[in-house]
């Protein structure tokens, strides 16, 4: 059996929420329509030999509707058939069941999901950020997330405001001064005193 | 700055008293945190460890120390930018981690079948010798935490050969990016097969020499054995993959499977344990290495246009919209100046689609989705990194064993925190 008769057996058991299937490189995906039937769609998959959930990505199309795309990659080990998954999520939303009952590497995959894009998963039992710490309020995946240094006319996001380490211990200040000016240690205090003596710092600037 | 802190010491009624409280919380569980900079650790890998005397009854792996946002920074530049980063991911293997990412790209191209052989050799070459390289790590640091030095010092003196390799072929002993999209950096030097042979001839005494330190020592296998057992089913169902999927004896190897590259022309065997613990894993990596040894002697031999390519075979692609032309015609040729010009500004022309493509590579299947909505910069790159994945298991892993066991598990994993967390 191919990946392309999967697929169709897939599409005749879901019938009209499953778009496709569409072919580029030689892989396989299908659209699913409604995101709350993912959990059914991936059950349904893996009872028919995907037993391996390679990856779960997320797409942020930013100024589309719907804004969100979750994309699972899936994979028979038996038979080395894969198979792609779509769907859409709207930014109103933001939430889609959890695949973790099918697979349980679907764990990681959805809390990194949640840290980068803020996408929740409904049935989830654990889901915290895991790259970024916990209180961290952005979700940096986000298109309208700015690069570092790269300025940002959006309101209300990461570098229009004050970054939440912003002043700590180990964080370079934004500034056109050069490198060894905005070095992070060059503002313990004594450092600071010893720059005066110095006459590197004039009106708290480094020269 | 100095502080002044008063010292208390209780007499001798408080002390009892204070010594028949701690009796009642005894039984009570331990909290301990391992990491984020413990030397077993390899890395920024934290770990909630909970405790009940020494036995570990709950496990909490905390990652995302060296998170760098590599997803983020491939979106804001051009295909063929992004290959240095690609030495970050796995920083014990990047090689391998270049040759992943360039396929993705030439998938995403559809140019992946059609790369010149002697680039294809070159490719696999250099994936074989990351992957020797990143198991020797893996090794030598596992052997250390369990208490062996001496396989370390051994392992470390092989690897250092292959840094040498490395930098005959790219420049660079750590960051390599040296694949291009569609092709090499450049050739390798005409000395570099009888250099690479050379190496195989020094390695595989080494190997054998680690063997009989390892393989029947009786610390080793007793505290290897019948640890951190990963069953064929637990080991599909959490997403394993490279040397601890095929611990637990599950047959998937992409290089036999979705077979990229010249890797179907090569004879090699894929090594499979068959309990799925701590002592598979290292003897499949042990094996992995073996075959590795065969696989690069192959293609010593098989190399098109042999060691000194006197035939000049190209290693790139013959598409002036996807490689770089040579400087000379850049100065002399009007079609080349435009297309270095495009290639430089606006990147490799890709074409709306997406793509995934698994590599591979020591650690695991690295693979990368690439979303394209057309031009030279990724809409969205996802990176499926091995050791992320393989380390989510963890907290199914760590409850029931002890403290010391810790270290094994760990190192029979073989994870590497710049590619964990990206």
């Amino acid at each position: 059996m191919s990946a392309l008769e999967s697929a169709n057996k897939i599409k005749a058991k879901f019938g009209d929420i499953v778009a496709g299937p569409t072919e580029f490189r030689g892989e396989i995906s299908l659209k699913i329509s409604d995101a709350e039937k993912i959990f059914d769609v991936c059950r349904f998959a893996k009872s028919i030999g995907f037993d391996y959930l390679v990856d779960i990505s997320s797409i942020d199309n930013y100024g589309e509707d719907p804004r969100w795309t979750v994309v699972y990659h899936l994979r028979a080990i038996g038979n080395g058939e894969e198979i792609r998954f779509k769907t859409d999520v709207s930014e109103e939303k933001s939430e889609l069941p959890s695949v973790l009952p099918v697979w349980r590497t679907a764990n990681w995959h959805e809390r990194e999901i949640y840290d980068m894009m803020g996408i929740r998963f409904s049935g989830h039992p654990d889901l915290r950020r895991i790259l970024m710490w916990e209180g961290y309020p952005f979700h940096p995946l986000r298109k309208d997330f700015p690069l570092a240094g790269k300025p940002s006319d959006l309101p209300g996001v990461a570098f229009t405001q004050v970054t939440p380490m912003e002043g700590g211990p180990f964080v370079t200040l934004p500034s056109s001064s050069d490198s060894i000016a905005r070095e992070p240690r060059v503002r313990v205090p004594e450092n600071a005193e010893r720059a005066i003596s110095d006459k590197r710092l004039v009106d708290g600037k480094l020269k | 700055m100095a502080t002044v802190q008063d010292i208390e010491i209780p007499d001798s009624a408080a002390r009892a008293a204070a010594i028949e409280e701690a009796q009642d919380i005894q039984g009570e569980k331990m909290v301990l945190n391992m990491g984020p900079s413990h030397p077993a650790t390899h890395g920024v890998l934290r770990i909630v460890l909970e405790l009940d005397g020494e036995v570990i009854t709950k496990a909490d792996p905390d990652v995302g120390y060296l998170h760098r946002g590599d997803e983020k920074i491939a979106e804001n530049m051009t295909y063929t930018q992004f290959i240095p980063y690609t030495d970050r991911l796995d920083y014990l293997a990047p090689l391998a981690n270049n040759v992943a990412y360039a396929l993705a790209v030439e998938k995403l191209l559809g140019i992946h079948d059609n790369l010149p052989p002697r680039c294809q050799y070159i490719r696999v070459m250099c994936a074989e010798l990351a992957r020797i390289s990143s198991h020797l790590l893996g090794l030598g640091a596992f052997a250390m935490d369990t208490g062996a030095v001496t396989v370390f010092l051994l392992t470390f003196t092989e690897r250092e050969k292959i840094y040498n390799l490395a930098e005959a072929a790219s420049g660079a002993r750590l960051t390599t990016s040296y694949t291009r999209i569609g092709g090499l950096m450049r050739d390798v030097p005409p000395n570099w097969c009888d250099m690479v042979r050379q190496f195989l001839k020094e390695f595989a005494v080494a190997l054998a020499e680690a063997h009989t330190l390892l393989t029947r020592n009786r610390i080793w296998v007793d505290r290897l054995r019948d640890l951190g057992v990963v069953s064929k089913e637990m080991a599909i169902d959490y997403g394993l993959s490279g040397p601890n999927l095929r611990g637990s004896g599950v047959n998937w190897d992409l290089r036999k499977n979705q077979p990229y590259l010249c890797y179907k022309d090569l004879d090699f065997d894929v090594a499979l344990g068959s309990v799925g613990d701590c002592y598979d894993r290292y003897l499949v990596r042990m094996e992995e290495m073996k075959q590795s040894m065969r696989i690069l002697e192959q293609c010593c031999n098989k190399i098109p246009g042999g060691a000194e390519n006197k035939s000049k075979e190209p290693v790139n692609v013959a598409d002036g919209k996807i490689t770089l032309p040579s400087k000379e015609k850049v100065l002399t040729s009007m079609e080349e100046l435009i297309h270095q010009f495009m290639l430089v500004t606006e990147g490799v022309n890709c074409p709306p689609g997406e793509v995934y493509f698994g590599h591979e590579n020591p650690k695991g299947e690295l693979g990368f989705y690439i979303n394209s909505k057309g031009g030279g910069t990724p809409y969205r790159l996802k990176i499926r990194a091995p050791s992320f994945i393989n380390l989510s298991i963890l907290g199914e892993l760590m409850p029931g064993a002890m403290i010391s066991d810790v270290p094994v598990i760990l190192g029979s994993l073989d994870f590497v925190m710049g590619e964990s967390d990206r």
